[in-house]
């Protein structure tokens, strides 16, 4: 099943175009990995898909993205419900200023999601053990969220976007601020959160592409170069420019 | 003179560099290698001019008064005088040299002001000669001692961290030295008025206190309800209170929007506009409150069937206020600015709105600077004199009507000191009294904003 559907995306930060022509599918329920040297433009389209490039005043996004065949760059899109359904983990955890608590209920406070305590502390436990911390931290919820560890704290950001039930999750290169074993345990937090959740995750990292990813779309330059299944990307790529970035040759 | 002698050593001083530097050139050119960049040797060298220098002139400024005048005053030991005589006649001595004496030259006056003209000629060219022979024979022995492998940069690193921290320590010998005048006087003060009276009395009448005739006996009873500082602590805060009310909404709601909302070219224009706020002398923002705003609120007031005094609490205090508004909104814009943009992008991604992100995000993060920026502002308004002298009044009513007129420490302080005042007079130690107790309350705001502001930090961080 087709999740979104990026139709002829091009981006424009002023003057300068940062992305091509970008159509990609991405399929429900499977981990899709972008790849591709520093600065192609892997990340700005990953903002795209929430919106997020509406921060920065001078980018310009043209095209369709359909999400559920819904084009979230029409006018009628209503972006709060838009981040509602596609969550975000960034480069370098982000816990708020806050308790562990507050970092995790945040999103359903904003949405309204919980009737009353009760039910706001079920969607802080699940979220919590969907993202593998609830163990580490069930005795310091109230502390803040900025005293855990990189990979605690990266794995906390995981919860927060979790929490609101997104159907997609973004991930923009969430393991380059982490250690090897912190790394591992987020590899395996992904390889879990693909059964509820449609997960697409850029990473500078080819192994991890091979490790974690069904699909994989390989960016040079602001263009989409080749994607398809990560099997197919790493064994037989059909593109000259993948073979070369997949065996090393630069980037 | 002493101009001329200060320019040669300067010009010394550049000399010994130039001389310094050319020297470690010349070691250099025989392929040693220096310890240290060519410069150094120059800056050293220069050190070694400064040090005696200084330590001369200072030795001077200490030392050449207290020996011209025991020399000319011995002329007149064993004459039975009394200090204070001796004193008077060195004084008038100095006057006639300068030529600034007009009573009657007595010979004797006269001989010592020429002792002393010549004194402080031999005094002054012996300090020219050993100043200069001083810097030279130092600057030489330098000179020779340097070589290839001589320590000069750890010598000129002690040098500025010394001069680094004599300046920092002039800053806060300067605030001890006030502290002490300060609490010297309040001593004396509190000597006659008793504690009690100060802190609790209602009554603030320091005009009663003009009346006495100084010829009579100081009489602590006659001062009882005199010096009551109730009415002006509470016309204080009360003052300070109403221009933060209008200070924190206006300055804070500023400061967001220029942070967060106010696109680059609108904040390019506005901080700076609002920064020429702060700019604004005080005495133009007091005559702004006593001519502008103060009639209008009475109008106003009028016109509504309320009793306005022109002189009121709530013109002085509102204006106040606006004074400040930059202060706090120019700090707190700078604090919310450097909150981390990734800490908005992980609230927007989640769906917050812009206003949900500076609540619940933005707003806590920059609270300690906030907070901080706040307190500033409240020293600010209790600091505050102009406005309150022109706007406010000068009587200090007990009241807590802001249509009435109140005064503050700052105005008091003020309305003492203007004019003539004898020390040692209870009323112009009430000043200093006045003084001492606003630093007190200044100092405890300061160490509460340190605390709040170290508190939030331990939460945050």
């Amino acid at each position: 099943m087709i999740k979104i559907k990026a139709k002829d995306v091009d981006v424009f930060y002023g003057k300068k175009q940062a992305l091509f022509n970008i159509s990609l599918d991405i399929e429900e329920n499977q981990v899709t990995a972008l790849i591709g040297p520093s600065g192609c433009g892997k990340s700005t389209f990953l903002r795209c898909l929430n919106r997020m490039n509406d921060v920065i005043d001078i980018c310009n996004v043209k095209g369709e993205i359909l999400i559920n065949d819904f084009n979230i760059n029409d006018k009628s899109c209503d972006v709060v419900r838009l981040r509602e359904k596609i969550g975000m983990v960034f480069q370098k955890p982000n816990p708020f200023p806050k308790t562990l608590y507050e970092n995790v209920s945040y999103g359903p406070t904003i949405h309204g999601m919980a009737q009353s305590k009760q039910e706001m502390d079920e969607i802080v436990e699940t979220s919590l053990k969907k993202a593998a911390l609830w163990e580490e931290v069930k005795d310091r919820l109230h502390e803040p969220g900025t005293g855990l560890s990189g990979g605690q704290q990266q794995r906390l950001c995981i919860a927060r976007a979790i929490s609101v039930r997104p159907e997609v999750i973004l991930m923009d290169e969430p393991c380059s601020a982490l250690d090897p074993i912190a790394t591992a345990q987020i590899e395996e937090l992904i390889d879990e959160l693909k059964k509820e959740h449609t997960i697409i995750i850029v990473t500078h990292s080819m192994a991890q592409a091979a490790r974690v990813s069904q699909n994989t779309g390989f960016f040079h330059l602001g263009q989409l170069i080749e994607h398809g299944s990560t099997d197919k990307i790493f064994k037989n790529p059909d593109n000259k420019k993948t073979q070369d970035y997949i065996t090393g040759r630069f980037g | 003179m002493n101009l001329i002698l200060f320019t040669f050593i300067v010009l010394l001083g550049f000399t010994s560099y130039y001389f310094g530097r050319k020297k470690a050139y010349t070691i250099q050119s025989t392929k040693k290698r220096l310890t240290a960049l060519p410069q150094f040797y120059g800056y050293y060298l220069a050190i070694w001019c400064a040090i005696p220098a200084f330590i001369i002139f200072s030795l001077w400024a200490i030392f050449e008064p207290t020996i011209v005048k025991l020399l000319i005053l011995s002329d007149y030991s064993n004459q039975g005088y009394l200090d204070d005589e001796l004193n008077l006649i060195y004084e008038k001595t100095k006057a006639l040299s300068r030529g600034q004496f007009t009573g009657e030259i007595t010979p004797f006056i006269e001989a010592s002001a020429e002792k002393y003209l010549s004194l402080r000629s031999i005094a002054q060219s012996s300090k020219v000669v050993i100043v200069l022979s001083a810097i030279i024979s130092s600057v030489a022995y330098a000179y020779k001692r340097i070589s290839s492998n001589s320590r000069t940069r750890e010598p000129v690193e002690k040098f500025l961290n010394a001069v680094l921290f004599t300046a920092s320590l002039a800053a806060i010998l300067t605030t001890v030295g006030i502290v002490f005048s300060l609490i010297f006087q309040t001593i004396d003060f509190f000597k006659v008025i008793p504690l009690f009276d100060f802190v609790f009395g209602t009554h603030w009448y320091p005009a009663k206190a003009f009346v006495r005739d100084s010829s009579e006996a100081l009489d602590p009873t006659m001062y009882s309800d005199t010096f009551g500082a109730v009415p002006i602590f509470a016309g204080t805060f009360f003052i300070a209170f109403i221009a933060m009310c209008v200070a924190i909404p206006i300055g804070l709601m500023s400061g967001i929007y220029l942070a967060e909302y106010a696109s680059t070219k609108v904040r390019q224009y506005a901080k700076p506009l609002i920064e020429i706020l702060a700019g604004i002398p005080t005495v133009v923002y007091g005559f702004f409150a006593a001519l502008t705003v103060g009639p209008f609120l009475k109008e106003l007031g009028t016109s509504m069937g309320l009793e306005v005094s022109a002189e009121s609490a709530l013109a002085a205090g509102g204006v106040m206020g606006i004074m400040i508004i930059p202060f706090i909104s120019s700090l707190s814009d700078d604090v919310i600015t450097s909150v981390p943009q990734s800490l908005r992008d992980g609230s927007y991604a989640m769906g917050a709105t812009k206003s949900e992100t500076i609540k619940r995000v933005i707003f806590p993060a920059a609270l300690p600077g906030i907070v901080g920026s706040i307190l500033l502002g409240v020293s600010r308004a209790i600091g505050e004199t102009m406005i309150v002298v022109m706007a406010s009044g000068l009587a200090a009513n007990l009241t807590l009507n802001p249509l009435e007129s109140t005064s503050t420490i700052t105005a008091q302080i003020v309305v003492i000191l203007i004019g003539d005042q004898a020390f040692g007079d209870p009323k112009t130690q009430a000043a200093f009294a006045l003084g001492m107790s606003l630093f007190l309350v200044t100092l405890c705001l300061n160490i509460v904003a340190l605390r709040v502001v170290k508190k939030y930090r331990e939460k945050y961080e």
